[in-house]
């Protein structure tokens, strides 16, 4: 009916034209390039968050070895490796990359709304990473009081980079929530209202859906992130007691009173809770994308999963003292937040069914994308089922901060989104470069990755079982420890070296194929979706023919429509009789 | 879409979920604006709250506000005589902001821009009336952010904070205001059209809504 409306701005946006390397590559206003610069700093800094977890596991296998691993160090590596994972990786990899890159592409947009303000926001996250890095070189080094910062211990003597990590973590935090709001406005913004003739929300891929809602998510709960940074850095610097209570450190009594340490937890997990899905919706939306047209199949129930994720995304703003049964507050706040997280389980298992329909009786093709995708449906509902069990308040309480905690949340929101970034670096390569990666090479990526995954977070639960308490730099004499706990701390540490190892096979494969790769021409999947019917590949800037932007005619997912010529009908290709999304 | 079943009987679920944009007509700026709000607003929101907490927690006596805020006018102490001030200069600042948006779109360029300018000093005024109810806090009554002479120390610590972070929010408005008068002024919008005057609008609006849930929840309560 509408088809016929003008789409304001958008079909004769005029793209920022580079003049220079810098304004190309370095000051670039191309949402592509952007994205690029995003995923490489985020792989970057992820690096260095691996090598962390490397540390943590030498250590953790083989205690009294490695002299050069203290305690205090040993917390500093946890902190480190927690923060970067979550926030400067998974979030930034999976909105500012991601995002970055799909939106305007999968929406039919020549670019972001606001090119410049998104330019900024990369320099903006890469400034938040300059601070967080400077951790290292500041006196006392990183901060050591856990991912979770919780007060009062974080900013006291006795805990590690008291006196300038804690700082430099929280301020580097600040920034990145001002990286992330301004690249966030932009996503929202995109696409709300900036898609193409025939781009309807119920026609957008699933991929737009889950990084769309994910970043409402994001603009809704860093500011909680935000706003307990700064009074926490008001605690520290000029001696406010918002988050302290009267303590006595050391056998001094300090001069803080009154403040609520409970305070920092409701905010901290505030945001904490949505940040796990900011991570896990766009996994969502993108593996589901992967699945459809490894498949060759339509995404099984889209309506379905597109209210799957809206559900998620509300549901997740109420269920985030499910991280504070043990933190003494109201036991009646317990059994609220039970029933709330055990509801999510509902839309979360919608989803999961309808990947498994997606792959019933379809025409499945083990590509490397799809290896990465069945992985993650495995690995997600490993880390979904413990789940329930530290949702229930009674289960919860031994199982608290025990290894099992650290099994759930790893496979759940660690490797679960990163095996499905990977699948998507897979599936996408072709499109950002023009060459297909390695087969062999992501064989190998793929298998040794997975099983190693399972090899290292399986024995985990047992470990928690056990009882091993997590963030024990050793665990020396303990009588609660099992003698087992030590051989299966070696074979994790053997597993995860392996692993780690075994990512510089991937990242090989990144810069060989740029070289070396076959060329994968415009549609090497055959892929429905907009992002593969541009007329140039790798997208030149502005994406598609001046003043013509593509039209969309169907949804995302006619994959083997009974009577199609091909396999795959794009959504760019006008209705005829045959359509299937009625 | 011809064809209306179920949900799609509700033209608002058309409208919404159509192509191109969800809300017609609305320029990508003043969208992006509303959701920087709606960020902006959580942000308030905990502050608030966390000034709520933490005045629930401390163990010591809340200072009574209406004496703290207290200014001598022909010698008798007006209780919350300066605030009352500061909130009518706002309130008042809301309403040529909104004769300028309308001055805006009907292309009146003088007005339009002279309005943002009695805008912008009606917010720097207040700014102006804020810092010296910090100052008279600071030296007279020896309010401090990690403590005070009247009672709980998370009383400084909870206003310097809020009051604070409002007024950066103000005097961003005040630069921003002033950026976007002297453009209009100099007819730098003539073919894009005065959206951008209603823009600024949103967020000047917003500061001043911000204002009265601080007033009302810390100088009231």
């Amino acid at each position: 009916m509408a088809v016929e409306a003008q789409i304001p701005y958008q079909e004769a946006m005029e793209v920022h034209h580079p003049h220079s390397w810098i304004t190309k590559y370095w000051f670039s206003q191309d949402h592509k390039v952007i994205a690029i610069q995003y995923g490489i700093t985020a792989i970057g800094v992820g690096l260095v968050a691996l090598a962390l977890s490397a540390l943590m596991r030498l250590q953790l296998g083989f205690p009294d070895t490695f002299d050069f691993i203290d305690p205090e160090a040993y917390y500093q590596f946890i902190t480190m490796h927690g923060m970067i994972m979550v926030i400067y990786l998974l979030t930034a990899l999976l909105l500012g990359g991601f995002g970055n890159y799909l939106i305007p592409l999968m929406c039919g947009a020549r670019d972001m709304v606001f090119p410049f303000v998104n330019m900024i926001s990369y320099h903006v996250y890469f400034l938040s990473v300059i601070v967080l890095l400077a951790s290292y070189f500041v006196p006392g080094g990183p901060t050591g009081a856990g991912w979770t910062l919780y007060p009062p211990q974080a900013i006291l003597e006795g805990t590690p980079g008291v006196d300038w990590g804690i700082l430099t973590m929280l301020g580097s935090l600040a920034i990145f929530i001002v990286a992330f709001t301004m690249g966030g406005l932009n996503y929202v913004t995109t696409i709300l209202q900036a898609r193409t003739r025939g781009m309807t929300l119920m026609r957008m891929p699933l991929s737009v859906w889950g990084i769309f809602i994910a970043t409402v998510l994001g603009l809704l709960a860093f500011p909680a992130l935000f706003v307990s940074a700064i009074m926490m850095i008001l605690d520290k610097t000029i001696g406010t007691s918002f988050f302290m209570p009267a303590v006595s450190s050391l056998g001094e009594t300090l001069d803080y009173s009154g403040g609520s340490p409970l305070l920092f937890q409701h905010l901290f997990w505030f945001f904490g809770h949505p940040e796990v899905y900011i991570v896990a919706l766009p996994a969502f939306g993108i593996v589901s994308d992967l699945i459809s047209t490894h498949a060759r199949k339509n995404i099984f129930g889209y309506r379905m999963m597109v209210w799957a994720i809206v559900a998620i995304g509300v549901l997740s703003f109420i269920v985030w003292a499910h991280h504070m049964y043990v933190s003494g507050m109201h036991p009646w706040f317990g059994f609220f937040f039970a029933t709330t997280t055990l509801i999510i389980a509902v839309p979360t298992a919608i989803k999961v069914y309808n990947w498994t329909l997606t792959l019933w009786r379809a025409n499945i093709h083990l590509t490397v994308p799809m290896l990465f995708a069945i992985a993650f449906i495995i690995t997600f509902v490993m880390g979904g089922i413990t789940g329930l069990f530290l949702g229930n308040v009674i289960v919860d309480v031994p199982l608290s901060d025990t290894y099992f905690v650290v099994a759930h949340f790893h496979m759940v929101m660690g490797v679960a989104p990163i095996l499905v970034i990977f699948g998507a670096i897979y599936h996408w390569y072709p499109k950002m470069t023009g060459k297909m990666l390695n087969d062999t090479l992501g064989h190998i990526h793929f298998w040794v990755t997975f099983l190693g995954t399972y090899i290292i977070y399986y024995p985990m639960h047992y470990l928690g079982f056990v009882g091993v308490p997590r963030r024990y730099f050793a665990n020396g004499e303990m009588a609660i420890i099992d003698s087992s706990v030590e051989m299966l701390n070696q074979s994790i540490t053997i597993a995860a070296l392996i692993v780690g190892i075994f990512q510089i096979v991937f990242l090989w494969n990144l810069i060989y194929s740029y070289y070396r790769g076959k060329d994968s021409g415009h549609n090497p999947w055959k892929a429905t979706t907009l992002e593969w019917q541009t007329p140039e590949t790798p997208p030149r800037h502005g994406n598609w023919e001046d003043n013509q932007l593509p039209t969309v005619h169907r949804w995302a997912y006619d994959y083997s429509v009974p009577g199609a010529e091909d396999d795959f009908v794009p959504q760019t290709v006008p209705q005829t009789a045959p359509r299937s999304d009625a | 879409m011809a064809e209306a079943t179920g949900l799609r009987n509700l033209q608002i679920v058309d409208d919404w979920a159509a192509d191109i944009e969800v809300f017609r007509g609305v320029p990508w700026g003043k969208a992006m604006m509303w959701i920087f709000l709606l960020s902006d607003t959580f942000i308030f929101t905990c502050f608030l709250t966390a000034y709520m907490t933490v005045r629930m927690t401390t163990a010591e006596p809340w200072p009574n506000p209406s004496e703290v805020f207290a200014l001598e006018a022909f010698g008798v102490p007006v209780p919350l005589l300066l605030i009352a001030i500061m909130t009518f200069i706002l309130i008042t600042s809301s309403g040529t902001m909104a004769m300028a948006v309308n001055m805006g779109y009907r292309r009146k360029r003088g007005p339009a821009a002279l309005l943002m300018v009695v805008t912008a000093i009606l917010g720097a005024s207040f700014v102006g009336m804020q810092a010296f109810e910090w100052t008279k806090l600071i030296i007279d009554e020896g309010v401090r952010p990690w403590g005070n002479p009247m009672g709980a120390p998370q009383f400084g610590s909870a206003f310097f904070m809020i009051t604070g972070f409002h007024g950066l929010h103000v005097s961003a408005g005040v630069i921003y205001l002033a950026i976007v008068a002297w453009r209009v002024w100099r007819g730098h919008y003539e073919q894009q059209g005065y959206d951008i005057v209603e823009i600024t609008g949103l967020y000047w609006h917003f500061v001043d809504l911000v204002w009265v849930f601080i007033f009302a929840f810390f100088y009231l309560w």
